[in-house]
């Protein structure tokens, strides 16, 4: 009776958990691919047009014509204006596929000029705008995935195989070996983490290679966070010690490790997962507060982080709607970890 | 019983009060300082916006500017540079000869002014406030301003209302060196002085009643960490021309706000009646609601900042540093920041940092210095084939790939530090980055907290390049030697150097230290332009923009005046009134 419900779930859950782990891995791969789908270069200026709106491609001209071929309008700043612009109607520019544009370099290795659209270069099809020196929103936010994905899944990565290995180990062996384990991760909660990175940063050289400072970005967030989940685990395995069948287990001689590994480390996983899908966002967000430190990513190379941390100012706030789309863009991702987690937990449960 | 003597001994002390001052108005007839303003209001309050707190009500040893505009309202100086004019003006100096070689000052001072607290002021107090500033005893910040080659100049009372001073040589800028000068009340802080405990006192948590000065307004009531409010003195010695007193305005609220954003929208909201140091970007924001919203921008043209690339020139990082040690083959050389100085597009800056409310630069003078800027001398268009042959005429070469290197092959690659607390300088860094992009050099821009950008560039000297801004403290040429002299304590570029480095430092001190003796405007004119030309030749810093001074304040707000000097918005604060009927704010 209770097995036609149970399927249903566990389908239900199958499915969200495909849609879900689906739409991060486009993501994912969209971020690498960032050369190949993004019509313009992250770092490509053009200070003739800064803080331009989103281009929209056309299927209906001006005059109200129906075109087969999606085009865009070349715009012109509006005389004596700073940052307004309009379509000029009378110059239409097809959008083209597959076309030879700004170089790349794909996964630093290969070296690449084409390009998924682009236009002709009398007109420009930034789909999301441009900031403040004319670079393209649509573009940097793809190359900006590259570091604000990776860096966060693998500082949230980080920071939980610390927590568990430290605090499984604190819970499993108790005694000194707890008492040492959870002094450690109180002093690392106690140190103030914005000094210890100013610290930090000023030992280190000032410049740096971008791989180098994406895996500072990575262990500095991943090491910084790894208390809470730590104390979390010892507290479930604390708890998972005195149950009946790890006692039962205990009693026909299984080691520490062995009860670590088989019965204590599975009770820990739904906790990690919730925290994985909490702390992603968080990382990347924390992306933000070391770039402005100077230890994140640096310009002109993008990260979902600093180009956030540029509508902190007031008038973008209020002026230019498309310099928040790296913050939407945070949602979708947001809750598609939480729907992965979700669906992982329902998954292990119906075990 | 007691009761009763005490009301007696109150009514004799009232007598006596009412005696001396009545005697006083009739022994010596106030001489006030007639305004030429427009003819205001009395009444209402007025809010105004700062970055920080003040440190100090001490004019002692007060350096920041929070600090000094609050200061500034509450005391006053004996000759004071009008801010609109950058020329010097009677202030509590009713007038003063100067002796034919320039050495010696005679100043008359005003008759039957009074402090804020009511007691008199006289010669004895210039010359105890001459003598604290001079004191070596004495952290004061002023020190040397009034030295000649490292000789104090000489303060003597002539007789109750007159001064004398004495400089051990000529001293072209004397007259403005007064300006901003609190003279202090003697009454109050002379036994401090003598305990030496005089740069500690006037703190934050001093009571109100317990300072004094001769300024427009006194201290009312301090809110630590929020803010400080001053009313209105009745005793000041200004009046207009229909012979009110002023200040009009009842009490003057400086809040304290520390980020530019919320101060922006504190002003928007009408909580602060005044906002200044906009941003161009800010400014084009709030533009549009200027009618709606009853407020009214202005931008008063570009002031006395400079914003500036500048390479590390330090020889003291060679042994520490020897990477940067062999950068600085490139950067000490002048063909390489000549090129780098050509490559860089300033109207871009100006246009994409300021919204096209700033000017590009040449040299450290802007075209907001009037007295002093040599129009000659204009800032560099960009030329990038200029700039490649100067690198090529400095054994640089650029590669297949685009690449710059230098002589021996190295390629050039450079870093350049910037504050992240400025946003308009971080975008400058952006700019220049690209455009050096465009000869092939490869540059990373570092942005670091304000602090550790300072220390790096004053006390490790650990950086290569860094983007910064400095602004002069006057429109004179003298205040600015702490950068230009190569022993001047801001030297930037290469700090603590014994003797010049460079012909040229040496041509530029050797100036210097003329103008600051040559009495003749015009002669001093010559000498500052030639500095001028060998700074925008050699490039110690290359020079990229000054942004204007962009300030706001209520549409209603009579005699609002911004200049380009500090404090840019409020420095006649005493003229300012309500056009609308007072208590409405």
């Amino acid at each position: 009776m209770t097995n036609e419900p149970m399927r249903n779930l566990r389908r239900m859950g199958i499915s969200k958990l495909a849609w879900a782990a689906g739409f991060l891995v486009l993501l994912h791969l969209a971020a690498i691919f960032a050369g190949f789908l993004a019509p313009y270069d992250y770092a490509a200026q053009d200070r003739s047009r800064p803080y331009a709106p989103p281009v929209r491609p056309h299927l209906v001209d001006c005059s109200g014509n129906w075109h087969l071929r999606p085009f865009v309008y070349v715009t012109t700043a509006r005389e004596g204006n700073f940052n307004s612009y309009a379509d000029d109607c009378t110059q239409r520019v097809p959008v083209s596929f597959f076309v030879r544009g700004d170089e790349y370099t794909f996964l630093g290795l290969i070296h690449g000029s084409l390009h998924l659209f682009g236009v002709a270069e009398s007109a420009h099809i930034s789909l999301m705008g441009t900031d403040g020196y004319g670079r393209d929103q649509f573009s940097r936010l793809l190359f900006g995935g590259q570091v604000s994905l990776f860096a966060g899944l693998a500082a949230a990565l980080l920071s939980l195989i610390v927590g568990l290995v430290v605090g499984g180990v604190a819970g499993a062996f108790g005694g000194w070996v707890d008492e040492t384990a959870m002094r450690i991760t109180e002093i690392t909660m106690a140190v103030p983490s914005f000094y210890l990175l100013l610290t930090v940063r000023a030992f280190l050289p000032l410049q740096m290679e971008p791989a180098a400072a994406f895996g500072l970005v990575v262990v500095a967030i991943g090491f910084w966070n790894w208390a809470r989940p730590a104390r979390m685990v010892r507290g479930i395995v604390l708890s998972g010690r005195e149950r009946n069948f790890v006692l039962a287990a205990r009693g026909f001689g299984a080691t520490h490790f062995y009860l670590l590994r088989r019965h204590l480390a599975p009770m820990t996983f739904s906790v990690l997962l919730t925290q994985m899908a909490i702390l992603i966002p968080q990382f990347i967000l924390a992306e933000v507060i070391l770039s402005f430190l100077g230890l994140g990513i640096g310009e002109p190379f993008p990260s979902w982080g600093n180009m956030l941390a540029y509508a902190q100012q007031y008038h973008i706030l209020v002026n230019y709607w498309w310099m928040l789309l790296p913050g939407v863009a945070l949602v979708p991702v947001i809750l598609a970890y939480h729907a992965l987690s979700e669906a992982v937990q329902e998954k292990l449960q119906s075990f | 019983m007691k009761q009763s003597s005490c009301l007696i001994k109150f009514a004799v002390l009232l007598c006596t009060l009412f005696v001396s001052n009545s005697f006083a108005a009739a022994s010596t007839q106030e001489e006030v300082l007639r305004s030429s303003a427009e003819p205001g209001k009395p009444g209402g309050k007025l809010v105004i916006t700062q970055r920080s707190e003040p440190r100090t009500f001490n004019p002692v040893p007060a350096a920041d500017q929070t600090s000094m505009g609050i200061i500034d309202r509450l005391n006053a100086d004996l000759i004071h540079i009008n801010r609109a004019t950058q020329k010097t003006e009677p202030s509590l100096a009713k007038s003063w000869t100067m002796s034919k070689d320039g050495t010696q000052f005679v100043v008359k001072l005003r008759k039957g002014i009074k402090f804020s607290d009511g007691a008199p002021f006289d010669a004895d107090d210039v010359v105890f406030s001459f003598t604290a500033y001079l004191d070596e005893k004495v952290p004061s910040v002023h020190r040397d301003l009034l030295l000649v080659d490292d000789k104090p100049v000489k303060v003597e009372k002539v007789d109750a209302y007159t001064v004398r001073f004495t400089f051990p040589g000529p001293y072209a800028p004397a007259e403005r060196a007064f300006d901003s000068l609190a003279i202090l009340p003697r009454h109050l802080l002379e036994n401090d002085y003598k305990d030496g405990k005089l740069g500690q006192m006037w703190g934050l948590n001093t009571q109100p009643d317990k300072i004094a000065g001769l300024g427009p307004f006194r201290l009312k009531q301090v809110v630590p960490g929020e803010r400080i409010v001053l009313e209105r003195n009745p005793y000041y010695w200004k009046v207009d021309a229909k012979n009110q007193k002023l200040p009009y305005i009842d009490e003057l609220t400086f809040l304290i706000v520390p980020n530019q954003d919320a101060q922006v929208v504190r002003f928007q909201a009408g909580d602060a009646h005044i906002v200044s140091g906009l941003s161009g970007d800010n400014y084009a924001a709030l533009e549009p609601e200027q009618a709606s919203r009853h407020f009214k921008l202005y931008d008063a043209g570009p002031g006395l900042e400079y914003n500036y690339l500048m390479f590390n020139l330090n020889d003291d990082v060679t042994s520490r540093l020897p990477e940067l040690a062999r950068k600085q083959k490139w950067f000490n050389d002048v063909l390489f920041r000549q090129a780098v100085s050509l490559a860089i597009d300033r109207a871009g800056i100006v246009r994409l940092a300021f919204r096209g409310r700033g000017v590009a630069l040449a040299t450290h003078v802007t075209p907001g210095n009037k007295l002093w800027f040599n129009s000659n001398v204009t800032a560099p268009a960009r030329s990038l084939p200029k700039a490649r042959q100067l690198l090529q005429a400095a054994g640089f070469s650029q590669k297949q790939n685009g690449m710059l290197t230098d002589a021996s092959g190295q390629p050039v690659e450079f870093t350049i530090l910037v504050s992240s607390s400025n946003a308009q300088r971080a975008q400058m860094a952006t700019l220049v980055q690209d455009d050096l992009k465009q000869l092939g050099m490869n540059v990373h821009v570092v942005t670091m907290e304000q602090r550790a950008t300072i220390d790096r560039v004053v006390k490790s000297h650990d950086y290569e390049a860094v983007i910064m801004g400095l602004a002069s403290g006057d429109a004179d040429p003298t205040p600015d030697m702490n950068v230009l002299m190569s022993n001047g304590s801001t030297h930037l570029w290469h700090m603590g150097e014994k003797s010049p480095a460079t012909p040229w430092e040496a041509e530029i001190d050797r100036i210097m230290q003329k103008q600051q003796v040559t009495l003749n405007h015009q002669q001093r004119k010559k000498l500052y332009d030639r500095i001028q030309e060998i700074e925008a030749e050699q490039l110690p810093m290359i020079y990229l923009a000054s942004p204007n001074i962009l300030v706001g304040a209520r549409e209603d707000l009579g005699n609002f005046q911004p200049a380009v000097i500090e404090q840019y918005t409020f420095w006649n604060a005493e003229e300012f009134f309500w056009r609308t009927p007072a208590g409405n704010h």
